[in-house]
């Protein structure tokens, strides 16, 4: 291996690393705020680089369909539970099903009339955001106060059901999007692609911007004070759902920004969500589900470590990632204290 | 005639159903009740390991694939008996378990799921790459079981071997849970202090606990083979192992029954989404993968502790004939008055620049009761846990019956003859009073794991349960013997937290706020059975907040303040020193 290819690796898996970073960053958010390992995380992704290829293509996306799906069943969901309250009820329609639905239409305009690529990636984030409060709503909602291993099955489940659903409504293909640019940099002998340096570029921004989020607003602090005190939070006014139903929000938008950075790199297919969701989990954890800069560092030494392994050993890439991420967590294990009194 | 529990006969009309069922269920029935055999198995080892110990495992598929893979490559390459290979993965799996068990188990809290899916994804892929394991096409022409010379080649016949294996692992694993090193394991799940402050060795037990649910794998896997006849590394992936997970949760990830159920639902909902779903919307799709998904969130949305535990609401609980209260275990010599029993001299603990205890010096003598008391945050409970062990000292010396105990773990020095409650009570809320005054004498008895799961414990077992009873007399709450331990108030839960510590035979009862949350016909309970154990012989040595408690009870106290020791004496003239009343009321 020479310098040129190290460069190229490092390059590489700091790309993808970004990316996990961004995944593990939302992870630690859901994890915090509601307890919930959030393994659907890998499919806002897909979901959203499926729903800009569809855009590129002139085709009607599938996430029109998913979309109004979503809406109705939380909507049918809301009046089984709550008609005797109508207000009640009709509020929780406009938290969860209305976005949904406007979402669709939205995504159904900028299809029919072919708007320009920047409306397009806009109105792709905004379905896969609109995913957030339905998801959360539908399956973690009626049972926020369950064990870990509970909502960690519930989790899996949704998992299950988004990944049949994206092979339902946008088929079996694999899709790549176009490049947000197609500039490249050469620094010596070692060309950097735009791309990458957007990918950074938005990484960083990204990390900046939660940290302000959750120093400076009022819905920042109010997550904080759930993730940290329940029971306190809920004391002073916050309420549990909303700020579960925000950080699931929160964290499809960042799903949906991640899938757009990562749609001109690799090709994505209905299923690719698992194994992107699961390395973003690798950061996480490393992080102890805790730490954000930590859990940055981690996902970006996933990045890393697969990039390089695959080029010595393609064939053994994901072996590796996951073998070599046992001593690192054996360290962590070692060095975070557990403390057991409630 | 004696009467059958509703329990025994719904078990009994279940092995009836199983002996049967091949005989009437037509074959196709009969190939899916196989698998749900096999899958049981493994279900069971994770009812085990994730819903009573705590310990969340992805990884089980790859010890199946561990037991199918070294008999399909012994059988066919090498010509073996499969009973010889049986043995051979037994032992395979043990090691592979007791080695993955020991380098993952001692990591807490989320880093032990991760884990299982690393080891899980490796073991798959060293299946599909080696050559010998016939990459990912696999291995095929494994020879069938035979028994005393029959060879079980027919399905129907193989059905009844892999039922009696099933059945005889839930009778094992069941007869585990209800005994000595069982309360163990169930207590695990509460976290290691208490555990340990009662002589078990948490991360042992947690070792075996885990090499029990990869060998129950293991011998599904080489059922597996020997059903199937041929292996490859599909079935032995992460999804698999997710899908072990989903069977024991859903089933109930509490009683052993509930892996069956578990296994049962998942695989028949399997079987009949993908059956019936194209029949109704027309076309072969994902769509039972949505269904399935959408069912199991709809079903954890209302039994969230799984079928079993929903489905048991409607058996009368049924409740176990115990012993009555007995004196069968060994008793330790305890020492005579006045003989010295603890003697702490200058102990020190800090936390970083933090001195919690400085330097701190008093003594207990036998048959005394001598209470440690100070204002918050005088460094009362941190010298508590020094004593016990729960906190290790950072110098001085701590001598208990004249042994030194800083240094030791909190197993060895309860080993000694020190037994202690905790300050918020830690009782196993799943199990009875009885089962939680029972672990106290967990040093007391010697059956381990194997004994235990074969029932040959009896007499051991019933020594346990009648030395629980008479802690429950000595304290009060025989009548309480059978109800679940949540259930009690907050006063007799601490009270049977003293028997349960009463149940090791402890020279030294330490009392860790014992009146803390008490009413004051509760406190003066308390204070009465305080004062009957001294009688009884016991020493006991009390943290406390509430002075008017403390004033009535002990011999002795030992004032702490900003971790120094600020008097010591007798109640009366502790109560008149002016450094105490200035350290209380600030005059």
């Amino acid at each position: 291996m020479d310098a040129t290819i190290a460069a190229l690796l490092t390059q590489d898996g700091l790309t993808n690393g970004s990316i996990y970073c961004l995944l593990a960053l939302a992870l630690v958010l859901v994890f915090a705020v509601t307890r919930v390992i959030f393994v659907p995380q890998g499919e806002f992704v897909v979901f959203s680089a499926l729903t800009l290829a569809a855009f590129e293509q002139n085709k009607l996306p599938g996430t029109v369909w998913l979309l109004i799906a979503l809406a109705a069943v939380a909507a049918f969901a809301d009046v089984l539970s709550l008609w005797r309250e109508p207000k009640r009820m009709l509020r929780s329609m406009a938290g969860t099903s209305l976005p949904a639905a406007l979402a669709a239409l939205l995504v159904w305009g900028v299809a029919s009339a072919q708007m320009s690529f920047a409306i397009q990636v806009l109105a792709t984030i905004a379905a896969v955001t609109a995913m957030g409060p339905a998801v959360y709503r539908l399956a973690f909602q009626p049972i926020a106060s369950a064990t870990v291993l509970t909502l960690l099955i519930v989790s899996v489940a949704v998992h299950f059901v988004l990944t049949g659903l994206g092979l339902l409504f946008f088929g079996a293909e694999g899709v790549r999007t176009t490049a947000f640019t197609s500039e490249s940099f050469t620094i010596g002998s070692v060309s950097i692609s735009g791309q990458s340096l957007l990918v950074y570029a938005f990484t960083i921004f990204l990390v900046i911007a939660m940290g302000l989020f959750f120093k400076f607003t009022l819905f920042g602090k109010a997550l904080r004070a759930t993730a940290a005190n329940r029971t306190g939070a809920r004391l002073v006014g916050i309420s549990p759902n909303f700020a579960g139903s925000l950080s699931i929000t929160l964290s499809a938008a960042i799903g949906a920004v991640s899938g757009l950075l990562i749609g001109p790199i690799a090709t994505i297919y209905y299923d690719s969500g698992f194994l992107i969701g699961l390395k973003g989990f690798v950061g996480a954890i490393v992080g102890g589900l805790a730490s954000y800069p930590v859990a940055a560092a981690g996902a970006i030494f996933v990045g890393l470590v697969e990039s390089f392994s695959s080029f010595w050993a393609s064939a053994y890439k994901e072996v590796i990632v996951f073998t070599l991420i046992i001593p690192v967590l054996l360290w962590r294990s070692f060095t975070t204290t557990h403390s057991e009194e409630e | 005639m004696k009467r059958l529990s509703v329990t025994k006969i719904l078990v009994l009309t279940v092995v009836a159903l199983i002996a049967v069922a091949p005989m009437i269920a037509p074959a196709f029935y009969v190939t899916l009740l196989n698998y749900i055999g096999l899958y049981s198995l493994v279900a069971l080892g994770l009812v085990l390991l994730t819903g009573v110990a705590g310990q969340t495992s992805f990884g089980q598929a790859a010890f199946v694939g561990l037991g199918a893979y070294t008999t399909a490559v012994l059988t066919t390459q090498y010509g073996w008996s499969p009973w010889l290979t049986l043995i051979v993965a037994l032992a395979i799996t043990l090691t592979v378990g007791y080695l993955l068990g020991l380098i993952t188990l001692s990591m807490g809290g989320h880093y032990l799921p991760l884990a299982t899916i690393a080891w899980g994804m490796s073991l798959y892929f060293l299946m599909g790459t080696i050559e010998q394991f016939g990459g990912f096409t696999g291995i095929t022409g494994i020879p069938p079981v035979s028994l005393f010379g029959f060879s079980l080649e027919r399905e129907s016949h193989f059905y009844y071997f892999i039922w009696i294996v099933v059945l005889a692992a839930l009778w094992a694993v069941a007869n585990l849970l209800d005994s000595r090193p069982g309360r163990a394991i169930r207590a695990l799940k509460q976290g290691t202090t208490m555990v340990e402050a009662f002589g078990v060795h948490p991360g042992r037990t947690k070792t075996a606990v885990f090499v029990i649910a990869a060998v129950l794998a293991c011998l599904s896997g080489w059922l597996y083979a020997h059903l199937q006849r041929f292996v490859n590394p599909t079935p032995f992936g992460i999804n698999q192992g997710i899908e072990y997970l989903f069977m024991a949760v859903i089933g109930g990830a509490v009683s052993v029954w509930g892996a069956v159920l578990g296994a049962t639902f998942v695989t028949l909902l399997k079987t009949w989404l993908q059956d019936l779903l194209p029949k109704i919307i027309g076309e072969a799709g994902q769509f039972e993968i949505i269904v399935f998904g959408i069912l199991l969130v709809l079903i954890l949305q209302y039994a969230r502790d799984g079928l079993m535990p929903f489905l048991q609401r409607f058996v009368p609980v049924t409740k176990r004939v115990l012993p009555a209260a007995g004196d069968r275990l060994q008793h330790r010599p305890m020492p005579a008055a006045n003989e010295p029993v603890l003697s702490v001299a200058a102990a020190r603990k800090t936390f970083g620049g933090l001195v919690a205890v400085g330097d701190v010096t008093f003594n207990v003598d036998a048959r005394e009761i001598v209470g440690l008391i100070g204002p918050n945050g005088a460094g009362k409970s941190t010298c508590f846990n020094l004593i016990s062990g729960a906190l290790a000292a950072t110098s001085g010396s701590i001598k208990f019956m004249g042994h030194e105990l800083i240094g030791q773990p909190a197993s060895a020095i309860s080993k000694l003859g020190l037994a202690r409650t905790f300050q918020h009570v830690k009782l196993v809320a799943t199990m009875t009073v009885v089962e939680n005054v029972a672990l106290g004498a967990y040093l007391r008895g010697s059956k381990g794991i194997i004994a235990s799961a074969l029932r040959l414990n009896k007499e051991d077992e019933t020594a346990a349960l009648a030395e629980a009873m008479r802690q429950l007399q000595r304290v009060g709450l025989a009548e309480h013997a059978h109800d679940a331990a949540s259930s009690l108030p907050l006063g007799k839960q601490r009270i049977v937290e003293i028997a349960r510590a009463l149940a090791s035979d402890p020279i030294l009862l330490l009392l860790d706020e014992p009146a803390a949350g008490l009413r004051f016909a509760e406190k003066q309970q308390l204070a009465s059975l305080i004062k009957t154990l001294k009688g009884e012989g016991v020493t006991v040595l009390l943290v406390e907040h509430d002075m008017d408690f403390v004033m009535g009870v002990v011999d002795r106290l030992v004032v702490l303040n900003f971790g120094q020791k600020l008097a010591q004496g007798l109640p009366e003239a502790v109560q008149a020193d002016p450094a105490v009343r200035e350290a209380y009321l600030g005059a």
